[in-house]
């Protein structure tokens, strides 16, 4: 259950934007969205808020589709932020809060325990453009956390942000999954997203290319092995079949097996070419896998 | 927390426009000015009507302070006299060179001499020109045997008859400057709050806060609060300025029609203004939701002011000089015309009881109509961002 896309298409003219669009959000979970720009992760995300209608497809919270009443308890951070520059900061969030169907009193009360979280508290009285874009793009984050939801949908929340502010924003995020709050944000970070979220989808041209945790992603990546072998001559690993040399550097050799190689075969050919000082399995990085899926679906 | 209700929703909208609006530098100053600008133009009134000019008179002339305010009297004219001591004759020049004296009367009541600082000017001139003649006659009724103060009464008894083809005539100037005024402030409050809210919707769009916004509520609600918000911030300007003006007015005695009919005017206003301002305000909205950056503003907003402008300006110019015109008369029946229309001829002339109706339901026909069509075009180009949206595909169905 949780929060789910159930078989999402849109079009814009002849450019397809989602193309059958499905996945699974569960509830709790951190959810971690990629794709190169124009993949289709921000209509995705309008479409869940209901900023923008879909041609086809649904999507569900807890099984039923997401209505204006359940989009109170999303909180949204947009991909191009928006608040009212000439509006003071807590006005513009006691306003926020009310519109999800908070009372005045509840929402005074949650702006004031957000600001103070956020560290914007001092700043609550002065209209939003008098503050600096980092604390600008703070007080957007209290705009989506203010009404207590319980479904997060955040648009690329760490584009612009300095380092204070990324850890800042990693530990709120861990801190409401945490909560049982469902997160769905898509980044560019790749590392921030293998270091937050439970799990992972790739969207390449409007579709899933893959979607998963990280390990088991890597699972799916190809299988690389870094060998050292002081004493053998240059060049000895470029006849074993099914295995491509990517880089060397003195005698430290990269090597990426291809599927269903066998690693064990590798090693018998170090050792019969020299001493082996090093046989070590490399871990793509969701940036390699990353391309590697990229490449994949191209 | 619970669901709120469609009301709800723009209740919430409203008041956010209302409070931000109020609390603005722009609608105190501007409202302010506009006090001034009514006080000033009730004092103007006030000095071209009913100033009075002061008239110094030296003893050897004192006898002459009844005859001359009979003669002002009879002209409409307001003079005050103030005796001035002979040894102070060169003192009341001075006076008469400060500025203190209009008019110096020396001399003796059969050949007097008036001294003015300048030239002896209009009203003042017809005063003291009758009153020297009228003290030649006397000297002639005297040499003929004759009684003058018997002449003068005799004289003084006699009046012009009149005949009024339409009642209350001297109240008539009074209701047109009425009527103008009032189809000038609801100009106005078109023009300043109907650019108002176009740009209050485009800075959302500018912003982006529009997408927050739109996450919540629905893009009707949205519109339907920021027309009732701003449509309040200037019913609020415009009572303040339409009761705070006729008050003073009528206090100064500038105005002399009785509060009753003022009432009724201002009633009449009010109730055009707010057809008006809705008539407009959909127009403004659907025009600024078509375009996404302030400079793109002019491009939609203009062909709307140029719509104001037109009625308000054939109404100048017509209304006060021809108050019956035909023209003015049919135009003030249709929909975009009326609030500034019917207003001006309701003030100058008689608009029959079906006038008013009709002007009023066919703006409700329009005004119903408009909110359909308005709130299309808001709902398909309000999320819309980059270049300005053409009308006929926020026209099309969602």
């Amino acid at each position: 259950m949780g929060l789910e896309f159930d078989r999402v298409s849109k079009r814009y003219g002849r450019t397809v934007a989602l193309d059958d669009l499905s996945f699974e959000v569960a509830v709790g979970e951190v959810f971690g969205f990629v794709g190169p720009n124009g993949a289709g992760k921000t209509t995705a995300m309008r479409i869940a808020l209901g900023v923008l209608a879909a041609d086809s497809g649904v999507v569900r919270w807890e099984g039923t589709p997401l209505t204006l009443d359940v989009r109170r308890r999303v909180g949204y951070m947009p991909e191009e932020r928006g608040l009212y520059p000439k509006m003071k900061v807590r006005d513009q969030l006691v306003y926020f809060a009310r519109l999800h169907g908070m009372t005045d009193g509840a929402a005074r009360r949650a702006v004031e325990d957000w600001t103070q979280r956020l560290g914007v508290a001092d700043r609550a009285g002065d209209d939003l453009q008098k503050l600096s874009l980092g604390n600008q793009q703070r007080v957007q984050l209290a705009a989506a956390l203010v009404h207590d939801p319980v479904i997060l949908v955040l648009d690329e929340p760490f584009s612009g942000l300095d380092p204070v502010a990324v850890d800042l924003m990693s530990d709120v995020l861990r801190g409401q999954a945490r909560a049982g709050v469902t997160v769905l944000f898509s980044s560019h970070h790749l590392d921030l997203v293998e270091r937050l979220c439970d799990r992972v989808g790739i969207v390449s041209a409007g579709r899933l290319v893959a979607c998963g945790t990280v390990t088991d992603l890597r699972g799916t990546g190809p299988v690389r092995y870094v060998v050292d072998v002081p004493d053998a001559p240059p060049g000895w690993a470029h006849r074993l079949p099914a295995v491509k040399v990517l880089s060397t550097s003195g005698s430290r050799a990269e090597l990426e097996l291809a599927p269903g190689a066998d690693e064990q075969a590798v090693l018998r050919a170090a050792l019969a070419a020299g001493r082996v000082t090093q046989f070590a399995p490399e871990l793509p990085s969701l940036n390699e896998l990353f391309r590697h899926v990229m490449r994949e679906a191209a | 927390m619970t669901s709120l209700t469609p009301a709800q929703f723009v209740r919430l909208v409203s008041a956010r426009e209302i409070n931000t609006r109020l609390r603005t530098k722009g609608f105190a100053i501007g409202t302010a000015l506009m006090l001034v600008a009514i006080a000033g133009y009730i004092a103007l009134v006030h000095l071209i009507s009913g100033s009075s000019a002061t008239v110094g008179l030296t003893s050897p002339v004192a006898s002459l302070r009844p005859p001359l305010q009979s003669v002002a009297s009879a002209s409409g004219k307001k003079i005050e006299t103030v005796a001035v001591a002979p040894a102070d004759a060169s003192a009341g020049a001075s006076k008469v060179r400060a500025g203190e004296l209009d008019a110096l009367v020396v001399g003796s009541p059969d050949d007097f001499t008036v001294v003015v600082k300048r030239q002896l000017t209009g009203d003042l001139r017809t005063v003291f020109t009758v009153l020297a003649r009228q003290q030649a006659l006397n000297r002639q009724i005297l040499a003929l045997g004759g009684e003058p103060a018997q002449v003068d009464a005799t004289v003084a008894a006699a009046t012009v008859n009149t005949v009024a083809l339409e009642s209350g005539s001297g109240q008539y100037t009074q209701r047109l400057v009425l009527g103008v005024m009032a189809g000038g402030l609801i100009y106005i409050a078109l023009v300043l709050y109907g650019q108002g809210l176009a740009q209050s919707v485009v800075e959302e769009k500018s912003s982006r806060v529009v997408e927050l916004l739109l996450s919540t509520l629905r893009p009707y609600q949205l519109m339907a609060g920021k027309v009732l918000g701003i449509g309040t911030v200037g019913l609020l300007q415009f009572l303040i300025l339409g009761v705070a003006g006729l008050a003073a007015a009528l206090a100064d005695g500038v105005l002399t029609i009785d509060v009753g009919a003022a009432a009724g005017m201002l009633a009449w206003a009010v109730v055009w203004y707010l057809l008006g301002f809705f008539l407009y305000a959909l127009l403004f909205a659907a025009g600024g939701a078509l375009v996404s950056r302030q400079e793109d503003i002019g491009a939609v907003v203009s062909p709307l002011l140029v719509l104001i402008i037109i009625p308000f300006g054939i109404g100048l110019l017509t209304v006060p000089t021809n108050p019956n015109s035909t023209l003015v008369a049919v135009l003030s029946l249709v929909p975009l015309f009326a609030p500034m229309l019917m207003p001006m001829r309701l003030g100058a002339a008689s608009v029959s009881g079906l006038e008013a109706a009709v002007a009023v339901a066919l703006t409700v026909v329009l005004l119903v109509l408009l909110v359909r069509v308005t709130g299309r075009i808001y709902a398909n180009a309000v999320l819309r961002t980059g270049a300005r949206t053409r009308l006929r595909d926020a026209l099309r169905p969602a």
